[in-house]
């Protein structure tokens, strides 16, 4: 009976939802609902909830307070920071995604959105469709997310009008209409009464669809984003020289697209030598194949000097090795992004000094049209560049390969990460 | 056809990537480590992820004093176990040398002070990476938290200026000084932690199953009676049948009244209980930005 219940909890699939928006849109608030009407809140945790509403006079449970942790979040009735939240249902685990809406913290939603399988875009009724909003749909489809469900909220502040309901969802449909989502679904609600959260609306009868809940516990999706052959980046070179193991080498990684089966063929980048596979282990045991996302460690029969950065790939179609290659790049700095200026750039597992060649265009934001000759971009800009790298990096497109194909741009004297990008 | 979601394996594959990164990237990074089924679990993934080499760093636990001795055995058994190299610093220390006042009255707990031991030790053996078992579902403020959280000079969080994490690419480059918390189980839940318990069969102290134990009942809670507690008019010494959800200090960790042996009859329970495990410690409650204020001077 146990055993039966771990191996349905072990094969439940986890759905990564990213919850985006503009600010006031009502992200947490539907969180909260979510969480609430599911009975996924714990009864200590909805003592304190009670506690905090109530010592700041308000009049019902403020849902929002349940992710909105931080003081200064609480003070400001905004979020400001990325909160994860795990809840699962008897069809499917999910961990939701509550990123802030302020322009200031766009940041933190990419930080959010970047691993998300499924994007839910929040809209206030009343405002219809918001810069944010255009940014975040933009953001999310250049970050490879190929499904969108669009929550027009607050919903009972326009008597439940239909006629708003579907001029937003053509408005944001003609503006997608170009982006790359594969389905993008409108759900009309009211997060703060929970009307067709999880429990369906009696107010809206005009509205045949399924609940956000219902929605997303049976929505099919496809976790695979890495399509390209069997990629490798070497994370880490395990050594030892034992009675037991004499000049053991290993060297451990997390599989990045493909598979590698014990005995096959590989190719080491950026050397281009070919060996075979020895074996493949997690711990002591052995395997026979390591497919995404399976961290391993792979030792090879021939002696090579391999080294943290460096990449093991299988199969026919191998990733290019370049020093110069164009990026579309999400700005996160108030510094400016101006080509000549030099950065580190890292992928997983390797860091090399570039320099910003040229913009060739900016994205604006409002029409999603390309701006030419920009000279500089700033915060929250989003622009393709051409980067140079001091020596070659092995690369796939992000479109067929998110983990070789994304980078980050990192300032050399603060350290800080200015800006997300995705190879084209 | 192969499975590209047995869940379990995915979140051992994702801690283990991000504990050989923490390796990879700092130059002394150590592995927090109290005997808790959360740090076992981290230790047994850390052996594997270096397997057959040895651990690359040391574990560290800061010893409150305040401790189940059940836990102190089980952690020095563990480390000659595993063959790892245990680090322990005391917050007893810290308190004779004055860096650190111990608190007075009924709910005494030296939790909030263990962190200045630790931002100490940091300093002390220019600790750049301190790699620890919290769970994003463990308390609110915590998820809130990155993989690779970058602390300033005084060991300070500013959780409203974090650096950006995107994707998996973790950015530990950091200055003269600063350091980071590494949280390879940000991503796991309580359940999550059992079932991997279950499957990768990790021994625990007895404190997590049921057993008769000498306790007393304050505000609601039951906590398990000890030399260090000071019993207030009314409060009385019960023998219980518990079990332990946390097992941190021994002044502030809850039990909780239960039947289950082992760790099937564990899974079992959470099944159908309606509190997470931090509503058993009672220094979590004090206010209800506690959490934050501990965790932005330094806190694990």
């Amino acid at each position: 009976m146990v055993n039966n219940m771990t191996d349905d909890y072990q094969n439940k699939e986890t759905l990564h939802v990213v919850v985006v928006g503009n600010v006031d849109d009502g992200k947490s608030t539907l969180l909260g609902r979510l969480l609430f009407d599911s009975r996924s809140i714990f009864e200590d945790q909805l003592q304190a909830l009670c506690q905090v509403s109530e010592k700041r006079g308000e009049n019902n449970v403020n849902l929002a307070l349940l992710s909105d942790a931080l003081r200064a979040e609480q003070d400001q009735g905004i979020t400001i920071e990325v909160a994860h939240h795990f809840f699962s249902t008897p069809q499917r685990k999910f961990v939701f995604i509550d990123t802030p809406g302020h322009i200031q913290h766009t940041r933190n939603m990419i930080t959010g959105a970047s691993t998300a399988n499924l994007v839910v875009m929040l809209i206030d009724a009343r405002k219809g469709i918001a810069e944010q909003t255009r940014r975040h749909t933009i953001i999310a489809s250049l970050l490879g997310i190929k499904h969108m469900m669009v929550v027009v909220n607050k919903m009972d502040l326009v008597d439940y009008r239909e006629d708003i309901f579907e001029l937003i969802k053509a408005n944001l449909g003609n503006f997608s209409s170009r982006l790359d989502f594969l389905t993008i679904d409108y759900i009309p609600v009211c997060a703060l009464h929970g009307d067709n959260i999880v429990n369906i609306s009696l107010k809206m009868p005009w509205y045949k669809g399924n609940t956000l809940l219902n929605q997303l516990e049976n929505f099919s999706f496809n976790t695979i984003t890495e399509i390209t052959g069997g990629r490798f980046p070497v994370q880490y070179v395990v050594g030892l020289n034992s009675n037991d193991f004499q000049d053991y080498q290993a060297y451990a990684g997390r599989v990045a697209g493909g598979e590698f089966k014990t005995g096959s063929k590989v190719i080491v980048l950026p050397s281009k030598t070919s060996t075979y596979i020895k074996s493949i282990n997690q711990g002591q045991n052995s395997l026979e194949i390591a497919f995404p996302p399976m961290s391993v460690t792979m030792q090879l029969t021939d002696e090579i000097d391999i080294r943290r950065g460096d990449l093991i790939v299988s199969g026919n179609d191998l990733p290019e090795i370049s020093r110069e290659f164009d990026a579309m790049i999400c700005w996160c700095s108030t510094a400016k992004l101006i080509p000549g200026n030099h950065y580190l750039l890292m992928q997983v597992a390797r860091e090399v000094r570039c320099s910003i060649k040229s913009i060739s265009y900016k994205i604006d934001i409002n029409s999603g049209n390309k701006i030419n000759g920009v000279e500089e971009a700033g915060l929250n800009d989003i622009v393709r560049v051409s980067i140079k790298t001091l020596h070659n990096i092995c690369f796939d497109k992000y479109s067929t390969n998110h983990v070789t194909g994304s980078l980050i741009l990192v300032d050399e004297t603060s350290n800080e990460t200015l800006g997300a990008g995705m190879i084209i | 056809m192969i499975s590209h979601s047995a869940h379990i394996s995915n979140l051992e594959s994702e801690a283990t990537y991000v504990i050989r990164e923490a390796a990879a990237q700092f130059a002394n990074p150590v592995l927090l480590f109290s005997g808790g089924k959360d740090s076992l679990v981290m230790l047994h993934i850390a052996c594997k992820a270096f397997w057959p080499a040895k651990l690359p760093f040391i574990l560290l636990h800061i010893d409150t004093g305040h401790n189940f001795p059940e836990t102190l055995e089980f952690r020095d058994k563990m480390v000659k176990k595993t063959g790892a190299r245990l680090m322990v610093v005391y917050v007893q220390d810290t308190i004779n040398s004055g860096r650190a006042k111990e608190e007075t009255g009924y709910n005494v707990s030296r939790n909030a002070i263990q962190q200045i031991t630790l931002l100490d030790t940091i300093e002390k053996f220019s600790i750049d990476a301190a790699l620890a078992g919290s769970r994003r579902d463990e308390e609110k403020i915590n998820a809130k938290e990155r993989f690779f959280s970058i602390r300033d000079k005084s060991g300070h969080w500013d959780p409203q200026n974090q650096r950006a994490e995107f994707w998996n690419i973790f950015n530990g480059k950091k200055n003269q000084g600063e350091h980071f918390r590494v949280f390879p189980l940000s991503n796991w839940t309580e359940m999550d932690v059992w079932q991997y318990i279950l499957r990768e069969n990790i021994e625990l102290p007895s404190l997590y199953f049921s057993h008769d134990r000498d306790c007393f009942i304050r505000d609601g809670v039951i906590f398990a009676w000890s030399d260090f507690i000071k019993l207030k008019a009314g409060e009385h010494v019960q023998t219980l049948h518990v079990r332990f959800r946390t097992i941190g200090d021994i002044t502030c960790s809850g039990a909780t009244l239960s039947t289950a042996k082992n760790v099937v009859e564990i899974i079992k329970e959470l099944q159908t209980t309606h509190d997470t495990e931090r509503g058993h410690r009672s220094d979590d409650k004090r206010t209800d930005t506690t959490a934050e204020d501990r965790k932005k001077d330094g806190y694990f």
